[in-house]
C-alpha cells in the first residue's frame, strides 16, 4: 500500500521533469527533446494504466504533498475518474508525441526542444488538474495548462497569434470565473479542500454562495471546454495552429474541462441537489445537445479537413456534456467513455490530417481526390476506421459511447437528447462521407475505365514514415478494441468511479 | 418435436468469420485474379460447409450458441443458430456458392474495374448476412446490420459514375437512418425489459408499454428493418441500387441485403413482439395494410418498367412484402408461407437476375422491347428465366407455388380474405409483368440475334441451376437438407411459446 | 439600505472593478486594452479573496500573548491571502503571455486595432 501511494505523483513528476529537461540539450542532438518528450510522457502513461488497475480494484489514493495534510496542505487524490482522466491525457500525448518525430522539426524548425518542452507543460498541466484535490491547486494547474496552449496554438501560421491571443482572453475569463466561485465556495464553506468542501456542502442545505460558486465554476470550465455558446475561440486556435500542435491539444484540452465539470457536479455537489435544486446538469445537457448540431451543421460547411475536424470537436465535446446532463450512472457511463473514445478518435483524425498535410502540403478537401488512396493507403484506412467511429457505427467505438447515451435518454424519457444524439449521428455522414468519397471515388461522374485504371497504376505510393504511421495505424485499430472491450471497460473502471449519490 | 435445448458450440462464430478472414487474403492477392477468386470459392465452401455441420443438431432441436464477449454492459455478442437462423444461414451460404461462380463470369466477361474491391466486399456483405442469421440478440443483430450497410455501400457505388454515386449516397441515407431507428428501438426494449435476447414468441408482453408506445417501438423497429426489405414507402433506394453490376443485383436482391431486411421483420414479430402482443395491439394489421399496399403497388410499377432490371427490382420490392405479410397472419401457415418464400424468392429472384445479367453482357440489351428472338439465340438462358417468371407467378411445379400456398391458407386460416385477395391478383400482376419477355423472347422473331450464341458456361451453368434447384425444391421440399422442416419447426417454436 | 451598501462597500468597489474588466475585454477594440481590462479582472478577483479573508481586529497567525489563541476571532485565516501571491505570479505569467502575442501580432499585421487587423488578415 505504501508503495502505491507513490503512483499519484509518479503520474505527475515525469511530465514537469520532462519539460525542464527538453530544453537542456545542446542544438545539434537534433532527436534529444522527441525521445524526452516521448520517455517521460510514457513513463506517465504506465503509471498512468497503473494507478487505472489499481484504483479500480482497491479504491483511492490520496498523496499529501510534501507531506502536509490537508486542509494546510495540497493533496493528490487518484480515484477511479482521475486515473481514467490520466490514462487518456498520457495516452494521447504518448502516441501524438511519438508522431511529431519528423513533423515538429519540419513546422518548428530550430524549436524542437521549445515544442516539447510546452507540450509537457501542457500536459503536466492537465495531469495536475485530474488530480490535484485542491481547488486552489486546479486553478493554477489550469492556467499552466492554459499558457502551454496559447503558446502552442501561437506557434502557426500568421494568423495563429491573434486566434491565440483570443483564446488567451476567452481562457484567462474562464479561469477567471472559476477562481471567483472557488472564492465563494471557500468563504462559504472554510477550506479549499475538495474532499473537505463535498462534506460540508451537504450539511449546508441550499446554501445560495455555494451554489452561485458552483454556477460560476461551471461557466467558467465551460468557457474551457468549448460548450455552446462559448466555443467561438476553439475553431480559429485549433485551425491555425501547427498540425502537431492541434492534435495534442484537441483530444485532450477540452476533456479535461469536462472532467472538472463531472468532478463539481457530482463529486463536489449533492448529484440530486445539482439536478432538482438548481437545474444545473440540464441546462449543461441542453447546451450540450445544441452544441452537437449546432457544430455538426458548421462542420460540413467548412472545406478545410482541419476546419471541419475543428467543429467537429464542439459537436462531440456536447455529448459529453449531454451525458452530464442526464445526471445518471447511464449518461455518466456515456459521458467519460465517449471522453476515452473521441479522444482517440479525434486524436487520430488530427494526426491523419497532419500525415496529408506534411505528403499533399493542403488539406483542403476540395482538392481531395483518390490518388489519396493509392498514395497513403493506410493512412486513408485510418481516417475512414475514425470516421466510421465518429458516426458511430458498430462495431466501433463510437457508437458504444452513444448507445449508453441513448439508454440513459430512454431512461430519463428526455425524448429531445433521443433526437440529437440520432439527428447528429446523420450530419456526421454527411460530412464524413463527403470526404470519403473524393478519397476513394471518382466523382467528376463519368465511369471508371481502362484509362483511370492506368492512371491510378501510375500513381506510386508514398506513405509517411514509420514513425507518423505506427501511431496513426495504432490509434484507428484501438477503436476497433475499445469497441469490443467496452463491457469490459464500464465494468471495471468506469462502474467503480460513479459517486453514490447519482 | 423435442424441447430446445442449447449446446455451446464455436461454429457459428466460424460460420461468420470465415469469409471476414478472407477478405485480407482477397486484398493481399490483388495482382493474381486466380489466386483471389480461388479464396472466394474456399471460403464459400467451408462457410457452407460449416453451416451444414449445424444443421442436425438444429432439426433436432438443438441450439448451437456461441458467446464471444461482453458487447455492451449487461449484452452479449452472441451467436445462435436456432431453426429459424439455420434456415436463412443455409439459404444465403448455399446461394453465395453460385452467385460467386457468376461474379467470376461476370466481372471477367465485362472486364470491371475494382474487382477486388467487389469482391472484398461481397465476403465481408455475406459474413454480415450470416451474423444476421445468427444473430442472439437485438443488438448483435444491429451490428451485423450496420456491417452489412457498410459492406453493400461499395457494392451500390461500383461503376463510380454520378448515378451510381447519387445511389450511394441515397443508399447510405435510408439504411443508416434505419440503423439509427433501430438502435433507439433496442435501447427503448432494453431500458423496458432488461434482456435483448430474441425468444420465440417475443420478448415484449402485454402491458409493458402503453399502446402508443407499443405502436411507436413496433414503427421504429419496422422502419429499421423494413428499409432494407423495401417495404413501401421506404423502398425507393432498391430500383436506384439497380446501377450496380448485375451479380451485385442479384445478391443484393436475393441473398443478402433485401433478405436479411424480411428476416428482421419476421425475427421482430416472431422473436422481439411476439404474435401475442402484434395481435394485442394491432400491430399485424399495420404490416398486413403496408405489405399489402407494397405487393400490389410495386407490382404495378413493375408493369410499367421497361427496363429489364429495374422490372425485376420491383418486382422483389412485391415480393418481400408477401414475407412480411406472412408474418402479419400470426399464425403457423402464414409464418411457414413467408419463410419458405424467403427460399423460394431467392432462388427464383436470383435466376432472374442471373438471365439478365447474361442477357447484357451477352447481347448488350437492357430494355424489354429489345428482346424480340432473343429466347432463339439463347435457350438456356430463357427457358431458366421462364421457369423463374412461373415461379413467381405461382404456377406449379415451381418453388414459388409451395410459399404462395401456405400464405394463402394462412390467410384462409386467417379469416382474411382482403389477405387472399391480395395474393391472387399479385399472382396475376406478375404474370403481366414476366410472361411478356419469355414472349418477346421465344416468339417474336428477329433477325437481330442470328449470329448471337449462348452466353459463357461460367454464367449459363449457375443460371441453369438456379432454376433447377426452383423446380426441385417445389416437388421434394425436404430434400435440401430439409429446409422445409426447419421452416416448420422454427415456426412450431414461435406458436407454442404465445 | 444605508447600511447595507455601507457594510459591504469592499464588494460594491470589486465588483465595479469585475464590470470595468469584463467591458473592457469583450468592448474595447485596442487590443492593448483588452488586455489592461483582463489585469483589471484578474485583480478584482485578487481582491475579493483578501477582502473576504479579512478580519478587523485580528493578526496574522503568529502567536502574540496579547491576542489569546483559544478564540479563532483573534487570528486571520491566512491561507487565502498566500494563496493570492500565487494567483498574482499566475496573473503575471498571463500578462507576459498576452504581450508576447501582441508583439507577434504587431510584427504580423502592424496594428493592433482589431477591425484593421480583421481586415489586413481577410485580405490575405
Amino acid at each position: 500500500m505504501e508503495a502505491w501511494v507513490h503512483l499519484a505523483v509518479a503520474i505527475l513528476l515525469p511530465a514537469f521533469f520532462g519539460a525542464l529537461v527538453a530544453v537542456i540539450f545542446p542544438a545539434r542532438w537534433r532527436n534529444a527533446p522527441w525521445v524526452t518528450a516521448v520517455i517521460t510522457s510514457g513513463l506517465a502513461f504506465a503509471a498512468s494504466v497503473a494507478g487505472l488497475v489499481y484504483t479500480a480494484s482497491r479504491g483511492e489514493v490520496r498523496y499529501y504533498l510534501g507531506g502536509w495534510e490537508p486542509p494546510m496542505g495540497i493533496e493528490l487524490v487518484m480515484d477511479p475518474l482521475s486515473a481514467f482522466f490520466c490514462a487518456v491525457v498520457t495516452g494521447m500525448a504518448f502516441f501524438v508525441f511519438i508522431h511529431g518525430k519528423t513533423v515538429v522539426p519540419r513546422e518548428t524548425p530550430g524549436k524542437e526542444a521549445a515544442f516539447y518542452s510546452t507540450a509537457l507543460l501542457l500536459v503536466g498541466g492537465l495531469l495536475g488538474i485530474v488530480l490535484t484535490g485542491d481547488l486552489f491547486n486546479l486553478y493554477v494547474f489550469l492556467e499552466i495548462s492554459s499558457l502551454a496552449g496559447y503558446a502552442l496554438v501561437a506557434i502557426g501560421d500568421r494568423r495563429a497569434p491573434f486566434s491565440a491571443f483570443r483564446y488567451l482572453i476567452l481562457g484567462t475569463i474562464g479561469a477567471s470565473f472559476y477562481l471567483l466561485g472557488v472564492a465563494f465556495i471557500a468563504m462559504e464553506t472554510g477550506s479549499f479542500n475538495m474532499g473537505d468542501v463535498a462534506r460540508v456542502v451537504p450539511a449546508l442545505g441550499d446554501s445560495a454562495p455555494a451554489t452561485v460558486g458552483l454556477i460560476l465554476i461551471v461557466f467558467g470550465i465551460g468557457l474551457k471546454m468549448a460548450l455552446f455558446p462559448m466555443h467561438g475561440w476553439l475553431s480559429d486556435a485549433y485551425t491555425y495552429a501547427t498540425s502537431t500542435s492541434t492534435a495534442i491539444i484537441a483530444p485532450i484540452g477540452t476533456k479535461v474541462a469536462a472532467y472538472v465539470l463531472l468532478r463539481g457536479c457530482f463529486y463536489m455537489f449533492d448529484p440530486d441537489f445539482v439536478r432538482e435544486g438548481i437545474p444545473l446538469t440540464t441546462i449543461i445537457g441542453y447546451l450540450g445537445a445544441v452544441g452537437i448540431i449546432w457544430g455538426s451543421v458548421l462542420a460540413i460547411a467548412q472545406s478545410d479537413l482541419k476546419r471541419m475536424l475543428a467543429f467537429s470537436s464542439v459537436s462531440q465535446v456536447g455529448y459529453i456534456a449531454l451525458g452530464v446532463g442526464l445526471a445518471s450512472p447511464l449518461g455518466m457511463i456515456g459521458a467519460v467513455l465517449h471522453t476515452l473514445n473521441h479522444a482517440v478518435m479525434k486524436a487520430c483524425l488530427f494526426l491523419v490530417n497532419t500525415n496529408i498535410l506534411s505528403r499533399f502540403g493542403h488539406t483542403d478537401i476540395r482538392r481531395f481526390d483518390r490518388t489519396f488512396r493509392i498514395r497513403m493507403p493506410w493512412t486513408m484506412a485510418a481516417f475512414t476506421l475514425a470516421a466510421i467511429s465518429m458516426i458511430g457505427l458498430p462495431p466501433t467505438a463510437g457508437f458504444f459511447s452513444k448507445w449508453y447515451l441513448v439508454l440513459g435518454s430512454w431512461e430519463n424519457a428526455n425524448y429531445v437528447f433521443l433526437g440529437v444524439i440520432l439527428v447528429s449521428s446523420l450530419l456526421n455522414v454527411v460530412y464524413f462521407f463527403r470526404v470519403l468519397e473524393k478519397i476513394y471515388l471518382r466523382t467528376d461522374g463519368e465511369p471508371y475505365d481502362e484509362k483511370n485504371e492506368r492512371e491510378d497504376a501510375a500513381v506510386e505510393r508514398e506513405e509517411s514514415p514509420a514513425s507518423m504511421l505506427f501511431p496513426t495505424v495504432f490509434l484507428a485499430a484501438s477503436l476497433l478494441v475499445l469497441g469490443l472491450a467496452n463491457a469490459f471497460i464500464v465494468t471495471y473502471f468506469i462502474r467503480p468511479m460513479i459517486p453514490s449519490g447519482l | 418435436m423435442p424441447l430446445t435445448e442449447t449446446y455451446s458450440s464455436s461454429l457459428p462464430f466460424w460460420a461468420v468469420a470465415v469469409s471476414l478472414l478472407a477478405v485480407p487474403a482477397i486484398l493481399w492477392s490483388a495482382r493474381k485474379p486466380n489466386l483471389r477468386e480461388f479464396w472466394t470459392l474456399l471460403a464459400a465452401a467451408i462457410k457452407f460447409g460449416l453451416v451444414l455441420a449445424l444443421l442436425p443438431g438444429a432439426k433436432e432441436g438443438r441450439v448451437a450458441e456461441f458467446v464471444l464477449l461482453e458487447i455492451a454492459e449487461g449484452i452479449e455478442l452472441s451467436l445462435r443458430a436456432d431453426a429459424f437462423g439455420m434456415f436463412f444461414a443455409l439459404i444465403a451460404s448455399g446461394l453465395w456458392i453460385l452467385t460467386s461462380f457468376y461474379s467470376i463470369g461476370y466481372m471477367r466477361g465485362h472486364h470491371e474495374k475494382k474487382q477486388t474491391r467487389y469482391f472484398a466486399s461481397f465476403a465481408v456483405s455475406l459474413s454480415a448476412t450470416i451474423g444476421i442469421a445468427f444473430s442472439g440478440n437485438l443488438l448483435t443483430f444491429i451490428i451485423f446490420y450496420e456491417l452489412l450497410t457498410l459492406a453493400t455501400y461499395p457494392l451500390v457505388i461500383h461503376s463510380e459514375n454520378r448515378e451510381a454515386i447519387r445511389a450511394g449516397r441515397q443508399y447510405l441515407a435510408y439504411a443508416l437512418t434505419a440503423g439509427l431507428l433501430m438502435v433507439a428501438g433496442a435501447a427503448w426494449i432494453y431500458g423496458t425489459t432488461g434482456t435483448l435476447d430474441f425468444t420465440p414468441g417475443g420478448i415484449l408482453e402485454e402491458g409493458m408499454l402503453s399502446a402508443g408506445g407499443m405502436r411507436i417501438l413496433f414503427f421504429m423497429l419496422m422502419i429499421g428493418v423494413g428499409v432494407k426489405g423495401g417495404i413501401m414507402p421506404l423502398h425507393s433506394w432498391l430500383p436506384n441500387a439497380m446501377v450496380a453490376p448485375t451479380p451485385v443485383s442479384a445478391l443484393l436482391h436475393a441473398v443478402a441485403v433485401v433478405k436479411s431486411g424480411v428476416f428482421g421483420v419476421v425475427r421482430m414479430a416472431g422473436f422481439v413482439f411476439g404474435p401475442d402482443v402484434m395481435a394485442a395491439y394491432d400491430l399485424n394489421t399495420i404490416l398486413a395494410v403496408f405489405a399489402g399496399f407494397t405487393i400490389i403497388v410495386a407490382s404495378v410499377i413493375a408493369l410499367r418498367q421497361e427496363n429489364l432490371k429495374r422490372r425485376l427490382a420491383y418486382s422483389t420490392v412485391a415480393h418481400l412484402s408477401y414475407i412480411a405479410m406472412g408474418a402479419a397472419l400470426l399464425n403457423s401457415e402464414g409464418f411457414t408461407g413467408g419463410m419458405l418464400h424467403i427460399s423460394t424468392h431467392a432462388t427464383m429472384k436470383i435466376t432472374l437476375f442471373f438471365c439478365a445479367g447474361a442477357i447484357i453482357v451477352h447481347a448488350h440489351k437492357e430494355n424489354v422491347s429489345d428482346l424480340d428472338g432473343l429466347g432463339r439465340a439463347m435457350p438456356w438462358t430463357f427457358a431458366a428465366f421462364t421457369i423463374g417468371a412461373m415461379g413467381l407467378t405461382g404456377v406449379p411445379p415451381v418453388n414459388g407455388f409451395l410459399s404462395k400456398w401456405f400464405l394463402c391458407l394462412g390467410s384462409i386460416e386467417a379469416g382474411q380474405w382482403l389477405v387472399l385477395g391480395v395474393f391472387l391478383v399479385s399472382g396475376l400482376l406478375n404474370a403481366a409483368y414476366l410472361f411478356p419477355v419469355v414472349y418477346r423472347g421465344f416468339f417474336r422473331s428477329s433477325d437481330k440475334f442470328r449470329k448471337l450464341g449462348e452466353a459463357s458456361p461460367f454464367m449459363v451453368v449457375p443460371l441453369c441451376a438456379t432454376a433447377v434447384l426452383s423446380v426441385v425444391f417445389c416437388l421434394f421440399p425436404n430434400l435440401f437438407f430439409g429446409l422445409f422442416d426447419l421452416a416448420t419447426a422454427a415456426v412450431e417454436g414461435i406458436m407454442k411459446a404465445s | 439600505m444605508i447600511e447595507f451598501l455601507h457594510s459591504y462597500y469592499a464588494y460594491w468597489a470589486i465588483i465595479l472593478l469585475l464590470v470595468i474588466g469584463l467591458y473592457g475585454m469583450l468592448v474595447k477594440t485596442n487590443l492593448m486594452k483588452k488586455v489592461i481590462g483582463m489585469i483589471i479582472f484578474q485583480n478584482a478577483i485578487i481582491l475579493l479573496f483578501v477582502a473576504a479573508a479579512f478580519k478587523w481586529d485580528a493578526t496574522v497567525p503568529v502567536l502574540d500573548p496579547a491576542y489569546p489563541s483559544e478564540d479563532p476571532v483573534n487570528y486571520l485565516n491566512p491561507l487565502p491571502h498566500t494563496l493570492m501571491l500565487t494567483a498574482i505570479v499566475v496573473g503575471v505569467a498571463i500578462v507576459g503571455v498576452a504581450f508576447a502575442l501582441l508583439i507577434a501580432i504587431y510584427r504580423n499585421y502592424g496594428t493592433l486595432e482589431e477591425p484593421v487587423l480583421m481586415e489586413r488578415m481577410r485580405s490575405e
